[in-house]
């Protein structure tokens, strides 16, 4: 097999490849590195590419993935290499530390690619048009947004520059993206995956997850980047089921539950259609799909964008100008050093945020918005928790509609926030969710299908989502770069 | 409720953000429309509802009062805009 087509497998072909000794590690990263000097001129999916693409792995040969190289979004951690949010305010910034999950990766022999991959300015969108480096472009049309806020690593899983990636969801940051690219991603339970080590947006909401080709890829890192971690009160000690097991069981007469309110007006006929068809798909392959109801679902969105836009507010705060990023030219003083620092570093998208975060926490504001959403999160969580009394996975559409025009939404912010209309309910109910493809428009943008689960029932997702992709062929379309 | 241009300015104050005239201007008539859109909580009832502030049970983390390693000076202050010693340096801050 010639060496140009290693890009487009998945880690665990590559792993069979190196373990009959066909190839080398040392063959698949050169492959990539050629394709992102070939291909990420039009992509855009990394940020600051230079002639070093940098990297480092301390696993040792006989480990699980054995010099497989991992793409990492511009908010985690990796020590030694620029880690920036694509932010002017974090310029430069190089974290003294590995997070959790490059730590984890990097035992396993993972190749940590130095090179990061692009994102909205602190996870604060939904198309990676908010990066300070500028937009990623979709790699079925280089006209279209990527969706966000891990677009980056989705287009780069997409266009075959990497081989898997990690992202962010907060309210549908790996999720919406993998849609808009044709890839799988997954959002695991909160608590699942250490946190210690990704720049923190809404601490009650974020959730690293992986990108990956397949379902069997998305089983293969989950296993390796999951579990509890002394570095994060948050995440959970509960054990960690081997989530390969998931793969290749039959789905026959599993309970999936299809959420009425969320096949509503304004939804794209081409998403809908696709949508049924896959659902008409685990029908026949013995799944018992009804209809079920979660009435709060229209309240997600307006919830989100005040506990996230308030977590937000406090998390940010750090970013002063004092410890480490941009410090502002000739400060008159220390408040004006904050203001000058901040109001020149953070983004639009990150200003409006912070002010709407400051103001609903604000004295006289907190009961009517704060708390108010707090308890409405309650609502929404109790509808998850009355339909999975019943039912073992809930399949719904990812996005209302297919990847959008770069520079169609960017001037009205409240159309962009209800492009995630559908996977915020998911971070608020802290439930694990996963969008894989399911077709294509007519104009050959992908679809993509929403799994959600119970807490911490990552297995039942992939279970059913293995037993759907290999059904279909979707995974095998690639786009022409 | 009510978010003019002088509660945004005061916010921004408090958030320690300066804006220009223009960006004042723009962000007001955006976060009028997105506070609108958000009002539309206060149609429900909550009354009888606890509020979910964290999605697991969190209980304190205790451990054993026994140092360990931490970052190593030079990397903590890798990335001070300036410093001063083993210092972070910032503007007089006592007059």
């Amino acid at each position: 097999m010639p060496d140009t087509v290693l890009n487009s497998l998945t880690a665990v072909n590559l792993l069979d490849k190196l373990e009959k000794g066909a190839i080398s590690s040392g063959a698949i990263l050169e492959d990539l590195k050629s394709r992102i000097a070939d291909k990420d001129g039009k992509v855009k999916a990394y940020v600051r590419l230079g002639p070093q693409i940098g990297g480092v792995s301390l696993g040792v040969q006989d480990s699980q993935l054995k010099g497989i190289p991992v793409s990492v979004k511009d908010n985690i951690c990796t020590d030694g290499f620029n880690t920036e949010c694509c932010s002017s305010i974090l310029s430069g910034f190089t974290p003294p530390y590995d997070a959790t999950v490059i730590k984890k990766l990097k035992k396993s022999g993972a190749f940590i690619l130095g090179l990061k991959t692009n994102m909205d300015e602190f996870a604060f969108g939904s198309s990676t048009e908010n990066s300070c480096f500028g937009p990623t472009h979709n790699p079925w049309d280089l006209d279209c947004v990527t969706g966000g806020s891990s677009g980056g690593s989705a287009a780069a899983v997409a266009a075959d520059e990497a081989i898997f990636a990690l992202g962010s969801d907060t309210g549908g940051s790996i999720r919406q993206p993998a849609a808009f690219c044709g890839v799988v991603g997954m959002k695991p339970t909160y608590g699942r995956v250490s946190r210690y080590g990704l720049i923190a947006f809404a601490s009650s909401l974020d959730q690293i997850g992986p990108f990956t080709k397949d379902i069997a890829d998305c089983a293969l890192v989950m296993n390796i980047i999951s579990g509890h971690d002394e570095m994060d009160s948050t995440s959970a000690n509960i054990e960690v089921p081997d989530y390969a097991e998931s793969l290749g069981k039959d789905i026959k007469g599993l309970r999936i539950g299809i959420p009425k309110e969320y096949f509503i007006d304004g939804m794209d006929p081409q998403v809908k259609l696709a949508v049924e068809n896959a659902i008409q798909r685990l029908r026949s392959l013995g799944a018992v799909c009804s209809e079920v109801s979660l009435p709060h679902t229209k309240y997600a969105v307006p919830v989100y964008y005040i506990v996230a836009t308030a977590e937000a507010s406090s998390n940010l705060a750090r970013f002063d100008g004092v410890q480490y990023g941009l410090r502002a030219k000739e400060p008159s003083g220390l408040i004006d050093m904050y203001c000058k620092t901040r109001g020149q570093g953070f983004g639009e998208e990150a200003k409006r945020r912070i002010i709407l975060g400051t103001f609903v926490l604000s004295h006289g504001y907190y009961d009517a918005y704060y708390l108010r959403a707090l308890k409405v999160r309650t609502l929404i969580r109790r509808d998850f928790d009355k339909v999975f009394k019943d039912f073992d996975c809930i399949v719904t559409p990812t996005s209302p509609t297919p990847a959008f025009k770069i520079g169609e939404k960017s001037s009205d912010p409240l159309k962009m926030y209800l492009s995630d209309i559908y996977t915020i309910s998911a971070n608020l109910a802290g439930i694990p969710a996963l969008s894989m493809p399911c077709g294509f428009t007519k104009c050959g943008l992908p679809v993509g299908l929403q799994l959600l689960g119970k807490a911490f029932d990552e297995k039942m997702i992939l279970r059913i989502a293995h037993a759907y992709e290999q059904s279909e062929g979707w995974r095998k379309i690639k786009p022409k770069l | 409720m009510a978010l003019n241009k002088d509660t945004v300015k005061y916010t921004a104050h408090l958030a320690r953000l300066e804006l220009g005239a223009e960006q004042l201007e723009k962000l007001s008539g955006q976060l009028k429309d997105i506070l609108g859109f958000i009002d539309s909580l206060s149609q429900l009832d909550v009354s009888n509802v606890e509020p979910t502030s964290h999605i697991l049970p969190l209980k304190n983390v205790l451990r054993e009062d026994v140092p360990k390693d931490s970052l190593a000076l030079d990397k903590v202050l890798q990335n001070a805009p300036r410093k001063k010693g083993n210092f972070f340096s910032v503007p007089k801050v006592i007059e």
